[in-house]
C-alpha cells in the first residue's frame, strides 16, 4: 500500500505579499483581483517585482544574508516560512532528517562589474588578457557562491538546520514538477518521511531578461491576460517569486500531531519536442492518467501556463474542451497574477492548490478575456499543469483531506 | 521459478550493465584504465584560452572532442554523449535512440560565456547606457536560437533525451562535486521504487574558462603548483596545496537485476548502497567534528547493509585540498575505526584532476573496474606524506587486489555529500 504524502507547510513570497494568508486575501477575497506589475526597471518588459522582505525575520544573521545574492536570500526566506508554517522551527532532530530538494536557475551575476569589463575590453590592446586580469581584481568571492544554483539548498541547511539530505535539480520550469513528482515517489515507496521543496526565482534582473530575451521569449509592453496572448504573438512575463513546501508522509504528520492542506494524488511529467500538437497530446494523457479513478468529479485547474503562444493556445484549446465535457470545473492561471515564476512555479502552484483546498473555496478568477469563469463550489482536487518556455509538461493533483 | 534477488530491506537489487567514460586521459574505458592503472597523469598546461594574469595555469581538461560550439554546454554535451553511447553499447540494452528508461544527468552550472557577451555588446548602440541593457537591446533583435537553449539548464539533458531516447523529462541534477554520485542515487531509487527496469545515469562537465578557474581561486581551492603540470595533484600529501580543476563524463546504466539477468546482460557490478548527509556548518567547510560527512558514509554503509569490514578499497573524494583530505581521513576512521589503516584507498582525481560535477560518475565508474580487472589504481604524486593520514593510499602503483566491496565517496561545496557502496555481482 502506498503511502500517502500530507502537504503540511506552505511558504510562498511574492509580488502579492508574503505568506498564505496575504495570497488567499489579494487572489480569492478581493473582488477583482489585481497583480503588482513594474512596467519601468526594465522596459520594455513588464515584470511581477518581489515585495519587500523584513529579511531578519528568517535569516537572522547578517553574516549568512552578505553571503548570498537576492534569490538565495528570498528562498532561504521562503523556506523559513513552509518550515515554520509546518511547526519545525527549532525542531532539530526533525529537521536533521527532512531532504531538501530544490529547483534553481541560474545565480546572480555582478552587472556592474560585467558592464565595467565589457566597456574596457573594446579599447584592450589584449582583451583576452585584459578580461582576465579584472575578472581576477573585480569578481568578489562570495559572488561565485551566490552563482552556484546548489547554495540555495546550502543556505537553507546553514541558516534553518535542514540536514537530512540535500539536492538540487536544474532545467528551468519542469525541474520544479520534478522536484515535487520526486519527493512524492520517495514518501509514497518508503524512501523517507520528510522533505523541504521549492524554488526561488527574481525577476527583473537583466542578466536573466538577457537570457530570455535572446530566445524571443519575453512580452513587450504592459502584461495581458496569458490566455490571449498566443493571438497576439505569445510572450512571457517574469515574476518574483519564492515557493517551498513540506511535504511528509501521512504517519509522519500524525505521529507529530499535524494537519495538512491537502494531499498530493499524483505527480508527472514528460517531455515532448513541441511538435504541434504536442503539448496538448501530454497534458491530455496526464489528466486522463490522474483523474481515472474518479472521471466524474470536475477537478478546477491552477494552470502555470507562460503565454508563449503554442504551448499556451494548446493548454487552453485542451482545458476549453475539459470544461465543456465537464471534467474541469474552472481554469486560474497563476501567471496572470504572479507572473511566471520558472522552477518556482510548480511548488508555488501546489502550495496555492493545496491553500484553496483547505479554504473550501477556489481563487477569482483574474483575466478579462472571460476563459477563468466564476466557481462557488468548493474543491475537493485541484490539478495544477506547468509547461515549461522551451521544454517539459507536468501535472500535478492534489487533493482535499477530510 | 526462484524467489526474484531483493537486497536486505526487500528491494530490488540494482545492477550496472554498461559504463563509458572519457576525461584527460582519453576517451573510452579501456584508455582510461590503461593511463590511470599505468600512473599516468592526464593533467597539463591550459591552451584554450590565454592564461596571463591567472594563479593557476593547468588542468585536466578534455580537448580532443570535437565540437562545432567551444562554449562549456556544447562540450559538455559532446563528452557526456560520447559516454553515454559507450555505455549504452556495452549494455546492449534498448535499440538506438530508444532507451528503456529515465535519464539522471549531473551537470554544472552554466551560463552565457565572455565571447557571447562581448558581441552582444559591441553589435549594440552605444547611447544605451547600461550595459546589460545594450545586450537585451541586441538580443531581441538578433533572436538566436542556440544561444538561446544551449544556455538553459535542461539543454545537456534535453539533448542526452532526445538523442537516446530515454523516458519522460529528463533530471538534471547539481550537488556541486557531488553531482555525479546524486544522479547515480537518483536511478537506484527509480529502479528500487519499481517506477523502471533501467535508468541512465550521466555526470558530464567541461566548464573549465578563464572565470571559472578564477572563482575558484578566490575561494583558494586551487593547486598553484603550475611548474610541472603532472606533479600538482597531490591528494594525501603534506604539500598538497589545492584541487586541479578538470573535466570529463561518465555513464552508467543501472537494471534492475532481475530483467537484466533476464535479458542476458552481462552483469558489472551491483549498487548495494548510497547515503547522503548535509553539512550545516559554512558554505565551502565541512563541520568540524566531521559528523556530515561522517553521516554521509555511515547512511551508506547502513543502506549497504554491510557491516564496515566488508569494505576492502575506499575510492576517495581526494581533492588535494589541505581540508577535504583531513576530513575525509577523519571521517573514515571515525566509521571504520582502526581498521582503516589496513584498507587501501587512491584518489584517481591525482591522476584526472577534480572533474567537478562528473567526478562520483567517473569515479563510479572506476570502482566498478577496479572489481572487474582486479587492480586498484594508485595515488600518484605521493612524493611527501602527510603524517597526520595514516592510510594506505595505494602510492605511485597500481596493485592487484580482488576487491569485491567498494566505498566511493563525494563530498560538494554547499554541504552536499553522497556516498555509494559499489559491490562485486552477487552470482
Amino acid at each position: 500500500m502506498a503511502r500517502e504524502a500530507w502537504i503540511t507547510g506552505i511558504g510562498i513570497t511574492s509580488s502579492l505579499g508574503e505568506g498564505v494568508e496575504a495570497h488567499w486575501s489579494a487572489m480569492a477575497e478581493a473582488a477583482q483581483p489585481r497583480p503588482n506589475v513594474d512596467l519601468l526597471s526594465a522596459a520594455p518588459f513588464a515584470f511581477h517585482p518581489m515585495v519587500p522582505l523584513d529579511l531578519d525575520k528568517q535569516i537572522p544573521r547578517r553574516a549568512d544574508q552578505r553571503q548570498m545574492e537576492f534569490w538565495q536570500r528570498l528562498g532561504t526566506y521562503t523556506a523559513g516560512l513552509a518550515l515554520a508554517d509546518a511547526g519545525l522551527v527549532g525542531d532539530l532532530d526533525r529537521l536533521g532528517q527532512t531532504h531538501i530538494v530544490v529547483a534553481a536557475g541560474a545565480g546572480e551575476r555582478d552587472t556592474a562589474a560585467d558592464g565595467e569589463i565589457l566597456e574596457g575590453l573594446g579599447a584592450a590592446a589584449a582583451p583576452d588578457n585584459f578580461l582576465n586580469e579584472r575578472l581576477g581584481s573585480d569578481l568578489r568571492p562570495t559572488l561565485f557562491l551566490a552563482q552556484l544554483p546548489n547554495l540555495l539548498a546550502g543556505n537553507i541547511s546553514i541558516v534553518h538546520k535542514v540536514t537530512g539530505s540535500s539536492r538540487t535539480f536544474l532545467g528551468e520550469e519542469i525541474s520544479g514538477v520534478s522536484a515535487v513528482e520526486v519527493v512524492w515517489r520517495r514518501i509514497r515507496a518508503g524512501q523517507g518521511d520528510i522533505f523541504l521543496v521549492g524554488g526561488a526565482s527574481v525577476a527583473g534582473r537583466k542578466d536573466m531578461i538577457l537570457q530570455r530575451a535572446i530566445g524571443g521569449t519575453l512580452w513587450s509592453g504592459a502584461p495581458i491576460s496569458v490566455w490571449e496572448r498566443p493571438d497576439k504573438g505569445g510572450g512571457t512575463v517574469l515574476g518574483s517569486l519564492g515557493a517551498f513546501l513540506v511535504i511528509e508522509s501521512r504517519d509522519h504528520a500524525e505521529s507529530r500531531g499535524r494537519r495538512p492542506y491537502a494531499r498530493i494524488g499524483s505527480v508527472v511529467s514528460d517531455q515532448s519536442r513541441r511538435r504541434p500538437g504536442e503539448v496538448a497530446k501530454n497534458l491530455a494523457h496526464q489528466f486522463d492518467d490522474m483523474t481515472a479513478e474518479a472521471k466524474d468529479q470536475p477537478v478546477a485547474v491552477l494552470s502555470g501556463t507562460t503565454g508563449m503562444s503554442d504551448a499556451t493556445q494548446e493548454e487552453r484549446d485542451l482545458l476549453a474542451a475539459l470544461v465543456k465535457e465537464g471534467r474541469v470545473s474552472a481554469v486560474r492561471a497563476s501567471a496572470n497574477m504572479i507572473g511566471s515564476g520558472i522552477e518556482a512555479t510548480f511548488p508555488g502552484l501546489i502550495g496555492l492548490g493545496a491553500l484553496a483546498l483547505s479554504k473550501r473555496k477556489f481563487f477569482m478568477p483574474a483575466d478579462e478575456s472571460g476563459f477563468e469563469q466564476s466557481l462557488s463550489a468548493a474543491p475537493e482536487r485541484i490539478a495544477a499543469t506547468t509547461c515549461g518556455i522551451w521544454r517539459g509538461e507536468g501535472m500535478g493533483l492534489i487533493e482535499a483531506v477530510d | 521459478m526462484s524467489r526474484p534477488l531483493q537486497d536486505h530491506r526487500e528491494r530490488p537489487v540494482v545492477a550496472i550493465t554498461g559504463i563509458g567514460v572519457v576525461t584527460s586521459l582519453g576517451q573510452g574505458l579501456d584508455d582510461n584504465w590503461a593511463a590511470l592503472t599505468a600512473g599516468h597523469s592526464g593533467i597539463h598546461r591550459i591552451n584554450r584560452f590565454p592564461i596571463d594574469h591567472l594563479r593557476t595555469t593547468i588542468a585536466g581538461t578534455v580537448d580532443f572532442i570535437p565540437t562545432d560550439a567551444k562554449t562549456a554546454p556544447a562540450l559538455t554535451l559532446a563528452t557526456g554523449e560520447q559516454a553515454t553511447q559507450e555505455a549504452i553499447t556495452m549494455a546492449g540494452i534498448g535499440s538506438p535512440g530508444d532507451f528503456p528508461g529515465p535519464l539522471f544527468t549531473a551537470i554544472p552550472p552554466v551560463e552565457m560565456e565572455w565571447p557571447r557577451r562581448r558581441k552582444l555588446f559591441d553589435a549594440a548602440d552605444p547611447s544605451i547606457n547600461d550595459a546589460y541593457g545594450r545586450m537585451i537591446d541586441v538580443a531581441c533583435r538578433i533572436n538566436d536560437d542556440f544561444e538561446y537553449r544551449s544556455t538553459l539548464y535542461g539543454f545537456v539533458a534535453e539533448s542526452l533525451a532526445d538523442g537516446f531516447g530515454t523516458k519522460g523529462a529528463p533530471i538534471s541534477v547539481t550537488t556541486a562535486c557531488a553531482s555525479g554520485a546524486t544522479a547515480i542515487h537518483l536511478g537506484v531509487e527509480a529502479i528500487r521504487r519499481g517506477d523502471s527496469d533501467a535508468a541512465l545515469c550521466v555526470g558530464a562537465d567541461c566548464s573549465v574558462t578563464a572565470e571559472a578557474l578564477i572563482r575558484f581561486s578566490l575561494l583558494s581551492a586551487l593547486s598553484n603548483s603550475n611548474e610541472i603540470p603532472e606533479q600538482a595533484s597531490k591528494p594525501f600529501s603534506k604539500n598538497r596545496d589545492g584541487f586541479v580543476i578538470a573535466e570529463g563524463a561518465a555513464a552508467l546504466v543501472l537494471e534492475n537485476y532481475e530483467t537484466a539477468r533476464a535479458r542476458g546482460a552481462k552483469i558489472l557490478a551491483i549498487v548495494r548502497g548510497a547515503g547522503e548527509k548535509a553539512d550545516d556548518f559554512h558554505r565551502t567547510r565541512s563541520k568540524p567534528d566531521g559528523s556530515a560527512v561522517i553521516g554521509a558514509i555511515r547512511n551508506t554503509i547502513e543502506d549497504a547493509g554491510i557491516e564496515t569490514g566488508a569494505i576492502d578499497y575506499i575510492n576517495a573524494h581526494g581533492t588535494g585540498t589541505p581540508e577535504n583530505d583531513k576530513m575525509e581521513a577523519m571521517s573514515l576512521e571515525a566509521v571504520l575505526g582502526e581498521e582503516v589503516k589496513s584498507v587501501p584507498i587512491s584518489s584517481n582525481k591525482s591522476m584526472i584532476g577534480h572533474t567537478l560535477t562528473a567526478a562520483g560518475a567517473i569515479e563510479a565508474v572506476f570502482s566498478i573496474q577496479t572489481i572487474l580487472s582486479g587492480r586498484i589504481p594508485p595515488t600518484i604524486n605521493y612524493q611527501m606524506p602527510d603524517p597526520t593520514i595514516e592510510l594506505d593510499v595505494v602510492p605511485h602503483d597500481a596493485r592487484d587486489a580482488q576487491t569485491s566491496m567498494i566505498l566511493s565517496n563525494s563530498f560538494g561545496f554547499g554541504g552536499q555529500n553522497a556516498c555509494l557502496v559499489i559491490a562485486a555481482e552477487p552470482a
